[in-house]
């Protein structure tokens, strides 16, 4: 128990470390010491010494930037890990049910044929359009069986349909501009990321990681199949309700705030998975940290490879995750001998 | 009174899959679940564990239907073997026996020792003690059950239930097994197709045949030439060479072919 919280102990600061030196790098020449006053004033009340413009660049820009980068790291490899484990599909990944795909047509939806008459967010239009297609996965998995692979099935029925609907209303409906900026955030950005956005996606990240670490032995049960896991004790119906709903929400919201991140929810988990073995009570802490780290740096190197112009995280997340998918992939077909 | 089926039914769609089937194994003995395929040993394993709920009649543990326990605490009770058990996950022997503890841990709550001691024991009782590191992917058919076995072991059972748990097994690792199980304290009920093993390892055998039981008792007593004719449709020879009450089945043709 104390090897374990040393492990965390140890992972939070080697993100705390990161999110500070991420903030310092990029164009306005900051220093990790500015980083602390700054935080320090705005969370004690003095004077920082630094010019506005500066102060806003790191509590207004940089900070919630970075810090939703973490956010969006963790939540995407938590819910990654609990996919791949629920479904024991390896190719599972946060978005499998079509949760993203529903959030790009909410967000089209506002913004190219202005439903909501401005009123609407492109949040809160991605948000009930996650939600829509969670529920359409849900009712169509029930209706199709309710087993593991027809939930997989149904994902990618939804995932589909969305995508076409996606699509469909950007062609028909929008300018080059709309579709320009479209394009951009279905492929995942931090670069809008304020205060709203941290704190909503950071509730959401703790209801899911407390929710889904409590479930750790259920998901080890599931080693085995569903059928194993019920002579284990595990109500298998509500277990799976609960974790996939709650991984559906936690992702909702992240790619309401940030747009559909792919890779990290695919990649990071096998990765923390051949780190600490295949037990989720290990697992799951180590997936969240690994992905909170890994997405603050690829974010960094996002908006800076070829600054002033700014790559998609979600590029840049594939850019490097493919490489290393492959490794992981080549890792296990010599241990499968 | 432990484990027991009274009038149980079930159907797939219209198909009755089992017909108002009653079993009581004797406590602390092996009994044989016996049929050809889709006589309903299976579904009536998947009913006694209550992984499935019957569509009528009940299944009891201790004269307390199944359905007003919580699964948890069945779990710690009844154990099950499945046939062929797979996964994509990279576990070692260990981490299957570790399984069996999730009943008896609560959330949150890192294993304590009788943890340890059951895992420990149930290696040791199954000859894995000094596998425990070997990941679960290396190991053959034959060890790949004793490690269903010691997992099931570790979940501390009284009741035990494996279903055709050596069909993938050469003849070696069959009788292994069997004995493995008959020597095990607890009560066992094991559905079977290999007549002689049945016979040979069995206290108590039941023969389903179209989701009904269609005889029960020793091997002795229930495997006879005329039983066999009827439940498999084979022209059969019983012996019982050792005089002992456990017979010797050789099968010399079928009956639908006119031999």
């Amino acid at each position: 128990m104390t090897a374990a919280l040393l492990r965390t102990a140890a992972g939070l600061a080697v993100l705390a470390a990161s999110v500070a030196l991420a903030i310092t790098i990029g164009p306005a020449d900051i220093g990790v010491t500015d980083v602390w006053s700054v935080v320090a004033s705005h969370l004690g009340g003095d004077a920082t010494g630094l010019s506005p413009i500066r102060d806003g660049i790191v509590w207004n820009l940089r900070l919630p930037r970075t810090l939703l980068a973490a956010v969006c790291g963790a939540g995407l490899a938590l819910c990654g890990a609990v996919m791949q484990s629920l479904l024991r599909n390896p190719l599972a990944d946060p978005f499998v049910l079509g949760v993203s795909s529903g959030a790009s047509t909410g967000a089209v939806v506002v913004v190219v044929l202005g439903f909501g008459g401005g009123a609407l967010s492109v949040s809160a239009g991605a948000f009930a359009g996650a939600v829509c297609s969670f529920a359409a996965m849900l009712l169509l998995s029930h209706v199709l069986g309710g087993t593991t692979d027809r939930v997989v099935l149904s994902g990618v029925a939804a995932m589909q349909l969305f995508s076409a609907l996606t699509s469909f209303v950007v062609v028909t409906s929008a300018d080059a501009e709309t579709t320009r900026g479209v394009l951009f955030w279905l492929l995942g950005s931090l670069g809008g990321a304020g205060w709203t956005d941290v704190w909503l996606c950071l509730a959401a990240l703790a209801l899911g990681l407390a929710v889904c670490l409590g479930h750790g032995r259920t998901l080890d049960a599931f080693a085995f199949g569903q059928d194993a896991a019920a002579t284990l004790g595990v109500d298998v119906a509500r277990a799976r309700a609960v974790l996939l709903c709650v991984t559906a929400l936690l992702t909702a919201a992240l790619v309401s705030s940030a747009g559909a991140i792919g890779f990290v929810g695919l990649v990071l988990p096998h990765a923390a998975r051949a780190l600490t073995g295949p037990g989720h009570g290990r697992l799951l802490p180590a997936a969240a940290l690994g992905g909170a780290v890994f997405l603050v740096w690829v974010d960094t190197l996002a908006r800076t490879v070829i600054a002033p112009q700014e790559v998609p995280v979600g590029v840049v997340t594939s850019l490097v995750g493919v490489p290393a998918f492959v490794l992981v992939l080549y890792r296990t077909r010599r241990t499968r001998r | 009174m432990t484990l027991a089926a009274d009038r149980v039914t079930r159907t797939a769609g219209s198909t009755p899959l089992l017909d108002g089937v009653s079993i009581t194994p004797p406590p602390g003995a092996m009994t044989g679940l016996l049929g050809p395929n889709g006589s309903g040993k299976s579904t009536l394993l998947r009913l006694l564990c209550g992984v499935t709920a019957p569509a009528a009649g009940a299944v009891t543990l201790d004269g307390r239907p199944l359905d007003q326990l919580r699964r948890r605490d069945v779990a710690r009770r009844v154990a099950v073997v499945e046939q062929q058990a797979d996964t994509l996950v990279e576990l070692t022997v260990a981490d299957v026996v570790r399984l069996g503890r999730i009943p008896h841990r609560r959330a949150w709550a890192p294993p304590a020792e009788p943890d340890d001691r059951a895992v420990r024991d149930a290696l040791e009782r199954t000859g894995l003690a000094d596998r425990a590191d070997r990941p679960w992917h290396t190991l053959s058919g034959g060890e790949r059950q004793r490690a269903q076995i010691a997992r099931a072991l570790a979940q501390e059972p009284r009741e035990l239930l494996l279903d055709e748990p050596t069909n993938h097994l050469d003849i070696q690792h069959q009788h292994d097994l069997l004995h493995l199980v008959r020597t095990l304290p607890v009560t066992s009920v094991v559905a079977l197709h290999d007549l002689n093993l049945a016979a040979m390892y069995c206290d108590h055998v039941v023969v389903l045949r179209r989701g009904r039981v269609v005889a029960a008792g020793t091997p002795g007593e229930v495997l006879t030439e005329a039983l066999i004719a009827d439940v498999y449709g084979v022209r059969a020879v019983v012996t019982d060479p050792d005089t002992d009450g456990r017979p010797h089945i050789r099968v010399v043709g079928t009956l639908s072919r006119g031999h």
